[in-house]
């Protein structure tokens, strides 16, 4: 065991950190300053620079256009992104139903869609979640039923992320209603095009458009696009789920995360001393951050135990929990950080006037951002359920 | 000891409640704060007129009902229990408390225009560096002749697009942070010399930046004797402290009943999600937090009349646990309800919103713990 990166790995760091550098879009850059909302080609501008390079999906296997890269070396990329505060890659294509298609497709699926999951040309969503089904995702109703070559699919999704701007879907639908909930699942592929396909936005505390209800009637779905068996969609969706954990500690973005509370910290006054020589403050951050440590210390042993052979298991589940709670605890400590300027709103400013400004830029998305933040326990599987696993499949009580 | 409430009091609650019930369900607030205005003016019309609500705290004299800080705490626990985006805290509890405190002319010309309806009060005291230190002031206010001229930038001040009058905080003497030299201004809201920036804030109000440029002021805007103003702020801050705690009261209140009604009808994994033990207790430890923002809210509303350092300690103890409790209580309502939580659709999380603002307003646990030992703890 050590800790140090070998010469070679520092060389590969310097190497990525000098593209980062170098590549990363300015107009992107400038957006984000100013706290912009994100549009879908803001997304694209960067994915599509690193589709270019060869560095758009890491973590796949070299054959389906993966980099090759050790368990390290992905480390040292995801920490140098976040350093320098590169947007994220959407995680539908790429670390969603890429993985489950090359795990799990034909070669003609395999064919059809990795490319454009690759270049970008292809925008993904989830289908999964429903009106009755969250946590209890097995309980979900919308139904496919055989005709011919095609399905036809009848229900609502719900909490779609980013499907306003999708161009493909991937959904759990339910193709046998009489087996009992986890069977009778199939996993289809649906273009978001389809007649049918109806996407309604949902508006979240912070103002985002974010996520949406996706409505599916009588929408024909080839039969080609069921990705796996008739009713064995579940395997594919466990084998989702796993992956959704793994990326989900973000350890990296926490670790930026916290050095940008340390800068506020640092420029707002608490009287005649900045607000990081408060001792209850500045308190706080060490306990974020000596948590955020045992986290990334957690996530090398559990990324160690990867490379030797053991796939992401249940114990990724406490990646999850602590990684949404640091999150969660470094949005409070910036609204913390703010004071009186976490209140205005800063999608209702209007004109800009330099001169009588409101507050400082860093503010102004305090708020919003620790509301939306709040999903970070509640989705990809609840810290409740996330409990549940780890109670059941590594405590087996 | 009587903790019990007279017949008056009992009769204001139900008549807010009542009004507010009937006026403020959640699809009207949504239409207030969407409005030109970000408010709908016949409420506080209503409240003035109809309900004779304005004067429930104000003396009889005044023409109000001769109640106090009793009767602010209950009437602003029940616009918390509809989060009323009303300026009855910046009129009533921080401009009708100073008013009462000074007494003179001047309360006896606005008093009654506030129990009326006509006056609404914004509070310009908090600025960019001030952080929660109410002597941390920059703003000046110069003797000019009879009157004064005033300088600086007052931040996020609540209410202030819709104010007749602002109560402004300012230096007419000392420097940085010094107790001495702070006064307290009632004035015009729409002299010459103010630039406002408004906006509505997080929480469904409407508020502003002020910048006071050269804006000349009358002498008898002075409320107090020049330069000596800090005490009579902090006893306001502290009144109105307080009355944002029992707000407070009125929205956890909600936030824990919008949940275990939610919790008792949303069925996951073949039953109500209200049987699983572990959302039981957090149910539970959200009721527990509810009752004791209350009890600290009588605590506190009940000191506010003792000698400085012992309502400081009071307030300090209160709004410490109370910020707790609305965070705790408030998040906890959010993860009970998951992803429905998050969406603007549902009143609860408008209902979070509003307790993450009440959290750090007049100062955050932190501060108010550090005030608290201060007070209480000496070496």
């Amino acid at each position: 065991m050590q800790l140090e990166f070998s010469p070679a790995e520092i060389a590969f760091q310097k190497e990525v950190r000098t593209f980062i550098a170098e590549n990363y879009p300015e107009n992107l850059r400038s957006v984000q300053d100013e706290g912009h909302d994100l549009s879908k080609e803001d997304f694209l501008s960067w994915h599509r620079i690193l589709a270019k390079k060869g560095w758009i999906a890491p973590a796949w296997p070299v054959e389906y256009g993966g980099t090759g890269w050790t368990a390290t070396e992905r480390f040292i990329w995801s920490e140098e992104l976040a350093a320098a505060d590169c947007v994220g890659t959407m995680p539908f294509g790429l670390s969603m139903v890429g993985p489950v298609i090359y795990t799990f497709g034909t070669p003609e699926q395999k064919a059809k869609f990795l490319p454009g999951i690759l270049s970008g040309d292809d925008w993904w969503c989830q289908g999964y979640s429903e009106p009755g089904a969250g946590s209890d995702l097995a309980s979900l109703r919308t139904k496919a039923v055989r005709d011919g070559d095609d399905y036809v699919v009848n229900g609502q999704k719900t909490w779609t992320t980013m499907a306003q701007h999708a161009d493909w879907g991937f959904f759990l639908v339910r193709t046998d209603s009489d087996a009992k909930a986890q069977e009778g699942i199939s996993f289809l592929l649906i273009d978001m095009k389809t007649p049918g396909v109806t996407v309604r936005p949902i508006i979240t505390l912070g103002g985002e458009h974010e996520v949406n209800e996706v409505w599916l009637e009588d929408v024909r779905v080839p039969v080609a696009n069921r990705v796996y068996e008739e009713n064995k969609g579940w395997t594919c969706a466990k084998f989702l789920l796993a992956h959704e954990r793994t990326g989900i500690a973000a350890v990296a973005r926490s670790k930026r995360g916290v050095e940008k509370i340390k800068a506020i910290a640092r420029t707002e006054q608490d009287g005649d001393r900045p607000l990081i020589a408060n001792p209850f403050f500045k308190r706080k951050i060490s306990e974020l951050e000596i948590d955020l440590t045992a986290l990334e210390f957690t996530e090398l042993r559990s990324l160690a135990g990867e490379a030797s052979g053991k796939g992401p298991g249940p114990e990724s589940s406490l990646l999850k929990i602590k990684g949404s709670e640091i999150q969660q605890r470094i949005t409070e400590l910036a609204l913390e950080a703010v004071g009186h300027y976490g209140a205005p709103y800063f999608r209702g400013f209007g004109e800009g006037d330099n001169e009588h400004p409101i507050g400082p830029d860093y503010a102004h998305r305090a708020a919003p951002t620790y509301f939306n933040t709040r999903k970070t326990t509640i989705y990809g599987g609840s810290n409740e359920i996330q409990r549940n696993i780890i109670a059941k499949m590594v405590l087996g009580i | 000891m009587d903790f019990s409430y007279t017949e008056t009091q009992d009769m204001i609650r139900d008549t807010l409640s009542r009004f507010l019930t009937d006026t403020y369900d959640f699809d009207s607030r949504s239409k207030m704060i969407a409005s030109s205005s970000g408010r709908d003016t016949g409420i506080w019309k209503a409240l003035a007129q109809d309900l004779g609500m304005l004067g429930a705290s104000f003396s009889e004299e005044h023409g109000g009902l001769g109640g106090g800080y009793l009767e602010n705490a209950l009437i602003m626990e029940e616009l918390g229990k509809v989060i009323a985006i009303e300026p009855y805290l910046q009129t009533v509890v921080l401009g009708g408390g100073a008013l009462k405190a000074v007494g003179g002319a001047v309360a006896d010309s606005v008093i009654p225009e506030i129990i009326g309806g006509n006056v609404i009060i914004g509070f310009a005291y908090a600025e960019p560096q001030g952080r929660y230190n109410l002597s941390n002031i920059r703003t000046t206010a110069k003797k000019d002749g009879a009157g004064y001229v005033l300088n600086g930038h007052k931040s996020v001040v609540y209410a202030a697009p819709w104010a007749t009058h602002l109560l402004v905080t300012a230096r007419t003497g000392g420097a940085n942070t010094d107790v001495n030299g702070v006064s307290l201004f009632l004035i015009d809201a729409n002299a010459k010399g103010i630039v406002r920036r408004d906006y509505p804030t997080v929480d469904g109000f409407q508020a502003s930046e002020i910048y006071f440029e050269n804006a000349a002021i009358s002498g008898d805007a002075l409320l107090g004797d020049e330069g000596a103003g800090l005490p009579l702020i902090e006893r306001i801050v502290d009144e109105a402290t307080v009355a944002v705690c029992a707000e407070s009261c009125g929205v956890t209140a909600k936030l824990h009943q919008g949940t275990l009604e939610y919790a008792r009808q949303r069925n996951q994994f073949g039953q109500p999600i209200s049987r699983f033990q572990v959302l039981q207790h957090r149910m539970v430890d959200m009721f527990m937090e509810v009752e004791q923002s209350k009890s600290m809210t009588t605590m506190a509303t009940l000191k506010l009349d003792l000698p400085a350092a012992e309502r400081m300690a009071a307030v300090s103890a209160c709004k410490a646990k109370v910020s707790r409790s609305a965070k705790f209580v408030g998040q906890s309502a959010i993860q009970t309800h998951g992803g429905i939580g998050i969406t603007q659709e549902l009143a609860i999380g408008h209902f979070f919103k509003r307790a993450t603002m009440i959290e750090n307003q007049f100062g955050s646990a932190d501060h108010h713990y550090e005030r608290f030992e201060r007070l209480t703890l000496a070496d």
